[in-house]
């Protein structure tokens, strides 16, 4: 390569990882002032936060396209902010607002955008995977040219509908990509008390394609599904991204996690996503005050999108209740 | 009434088919649906008209089959599930109850879920207890859920037809034993989900079922003609919505009403209703509304115990006097 063509190719690699730290600030003020509104009481409910995983949310979005899909997990709100949710019908749905993205009916648990290809996170663990799989088989009867990406947890690899995904999608060649985010938690458990095999095990198991990323290097997890997915639109079959990554946060908001060694939870700080990507910038030719730019416009819309959820209305009981069914309540 | 005379399970596949034909979007899932054309050969003929992709064979997985179903639906496909035998369904329920039900109204109305999941329900043909099961009672117990029960061929053909069409997931109950019941179909009839039919006139007592038992109450109403008793007999063909006002107005001529199913009697569609004409329907009752419906055990494997499981004419009969007296 010449030096031009390594400049050419650093500039790009720079762009992206300005694009992946944009993505990154915004979930993690979102998640940090989730974590304030809910210690104040403006968020009801049950939430479970990414922080520490944004890494993996901001990769994986970067390589999807307009016509894909994606169902997530109890854990999903980075994955449906890299992917575009609007932010302020986002909060006004976590707060419980007429203005939700779902009308204040499903929550934190429930975030969904049909119209971006969000099938919903989801309160069922490993609910979201055999979701996606009929999200693939979809793209592949109508020839949408488009993938199903099912986030999961690692706690989702002990569900039997994991299994008879991976068996479906192998046997049928689908366009599913199956990321895992591997925290190494299973709710209040190491996941290594909760499940015999590997992912990677499972996947070859099936013969499916599998490759491990590290999970809070945004720019790896970029490039690990940039690989991955012009096989899935090319009928080659599925696709195992295990993203090892850390939860840094309670399994939920609230949760002490006395059950976890402080040691590991102070470690933690080394690996953060954030940090470890503002290093990268600066390294790339960012200045400081750069990156301190997008982490306080991201701040910013944060703060807007909570003064518009404070300012908005309460939902409807009568609307919800007309709308359990498409043609309204039932005879 | 014109139309081609055909058996039940001829009418479900026909529906399917002229479904398909109009509507690229509808695909099928289910196991041994598409090589073998179903256990009980309701989608014969279909992979060869339609091919693989849009009439799939899955391994035994119904949890991620239902679930598949629910995404696809989610993507711009129309999945018409089969699930072998409604007891099966126990393996499908979080697709069916958490997922289904609750996407249109947990997602704020943003889209529905136009599926459909087959599955036969019901005894008499020495099944045992995990293959004769009718757990309608449960899904009638879930919003978001319809669930549709057909008890001859035009209304199998009709009502499997507008469960396709409609945007919500539905549950299209089918009876094993009246597969191979025969009747005319008129493809032109339509029907609506929701409407009940009533299936024999008479002025004197209203008998209120669905599905098989349909054919053992117009036993009974013959029966007791011979004894000069008039039983009307409605056949709700729908479970989740059911045919309130139908009910009501037959009770408003009768003033005395039996209500009869093959599923367990205890907390089930039964009791949902004689609840209502309790209340909706207090002022023209002339006697306590019963129920005859079946013990409260699971279905059981030997002839002569499933006969005494089974909701006969006798106890039908029986029912309707003890009203009268």
């Amino acid at each position: 390569m010449s030096n031009k063509q390594t400049q050419l190719a650093g500039a790009e690699v720079q762009d992206r990882r300005l694009a992946l730290y944009r993505t990154m600030t915004l979930v993690r003020q979102v998640e940090q002032a989730l974590s304030r509104l809910f210690a104040d009481s403006e968020v009801p409910g049950f939430i479970h936060l990414s922080v520490g995983q944004e890494a993996v949310a901001a990769g994986i979005a970067s390589a999807m396209e307009a016509q894909d899909s994606l169902a997530t997990t109890h854990r999903g709100h980075g994955h449906v902010l890299a992917r575009g949710i609007d932010v302020d019908g986002f909060f006004k749905e976590i707060m419980g607002r007429a203005g939700g993205l779902c009308q204040g009916r499903g929550g934190s648990m429930h975030v969904a955008d049909l119209s971006l290809g969000i099938l919903g996170a989801n309160g069922i663990v490993g609910a979201g995977i055999p979701i996606a799989l009929g999200s693939a088989m979809a793209h592949a009867v109508r020839k949408t040219q488009g993938v199903a990406v099912a986030f999961f947890g690692d706690g989702a690899m002990a569900e039997g509908v994991l299994h008879e995904t991976l068996n479906m999608a192998a046997l049928w060649k689908l366009p599913l990509l199956l990321v895992c985010e591997n925290n190494g938690w299973s709710e209040f458990s190491p996941t290594s008390r909760q499940f015999a095999a590997t992912l990677e095990g499972l996947a070859s198991a099936f013969g499916i394609a599998y490759a491990r990323v590290d999970g809070n290097d945004a720019l790896a997890v970029s490039d690990a599904a940039r690989a991955a997915v012009p096989g899935l639109r090319t009928g080659n079959g599925p696709f195992v991204l295990e993203c090892i990554t850390h939860r840094v946060r309670g399994h939920f908001e609230g949760d002490p996690q006395k059950y976890r060694d402080a040691e590991e939870i102070q470690s933690l700080a080394a690996h953060d996503p954030l940090a470890r990507a503002r290093v990268a910038l600066i390294e790339g030719g960012a200045t400081a005050e750069q990156v301190d730019t997008l982490d306080a416009e991201a701040a910013g819309r944060v703060e807007a999108a909570i003064a518009a959820a404070r300012a908005d209305t309460l939902p409807s009981f009568e609307a919800a209740l007309a709308d359990v069914y498409t043609h309204g309540a039932r005879a | 009434m014109s139309g081609t005379e055909m058996r039940y399970v001829q009418a479900v596949a026909q529906a399917l088919r002229d479904s398909m034909e109009q509507d690229q979007s509808i695909v099928l899932l289910g196991e041994d649906i598409a090589a073998a054309g179903g256990s009980f050969k309701a989608t014969r003929g279909l992979l060869d008209a339609y091919g693989p992709e849009r009439v799939r064979d899955t391994p035994i997985s119904e949890a991620s089959i239902v679930s598949a179903a629910v995404g696809a639906a989610l993507t711009g496909l129309k999945p018409v599930v089969e699930i072998m035998f409604m007891d099966f369904i126990t393996l499908a329920m979080d697709a069916l109850v958490n997922q289904a039900a609750k996407a249109r109204f947990m997602f704020g109305g943003q889209g529905s879920v136009p599926m459909v999941l087959r599955a036969p329900h019901g005894g008499g043909l020495n099944a045992g207890p995990q293959h004769s099961q009718c757990l309608e009672a449960w899904l009638a117990h879930v919003p978001g859920l319809k669930v549709v029960c057909p008890a001859d061929p035009q209304d199998a053909y009709a009502l499997l037809r507008a469960s396709i069409e409609d945007p919500d997931p539905v549950v299209f109950v089918e009876h094993k034993g009246l597969y191979a019941r025969k009747g005319l179909v008129d493809p032109t009839v339509r029907a609506e989900i929701g409407k009940a039919r009533v299936t024999r006139a008479g002025r004197d007592v209203t008998l209120v079922t669905y599905g098989a038992t349909v054919f053992t109450c117009l036993q009974a109403a013959d029966a007791l003609a011979t004894e000069g008793i008039e039983a009307e007999v409605i056949d709700l063909r729908s479970i989740q919505p059911w045919d309130r006002a139908t009910v009501l107005e037959s009770l408003s001529r009768t003033h005395r009403a039996v209500v009869v199913h093959e599923a367990v009697q205890a907390f089930g569609v039964g009791a949902e209703i004689v609840a209502t004409l309790a209340d909706e329907g207090f002022d023209e009752l002339d006697a306590p509304v019963l129920r005859v419906a079946a013990p409260f055990m699971p279905v059981p494997f030997a002839s002569s115990l499933e006969q005494g499981y089974a909701v006969s004419v006798d106890a039908v009969v029986a029912a309707v006097r003890k009203t009268l007296s």
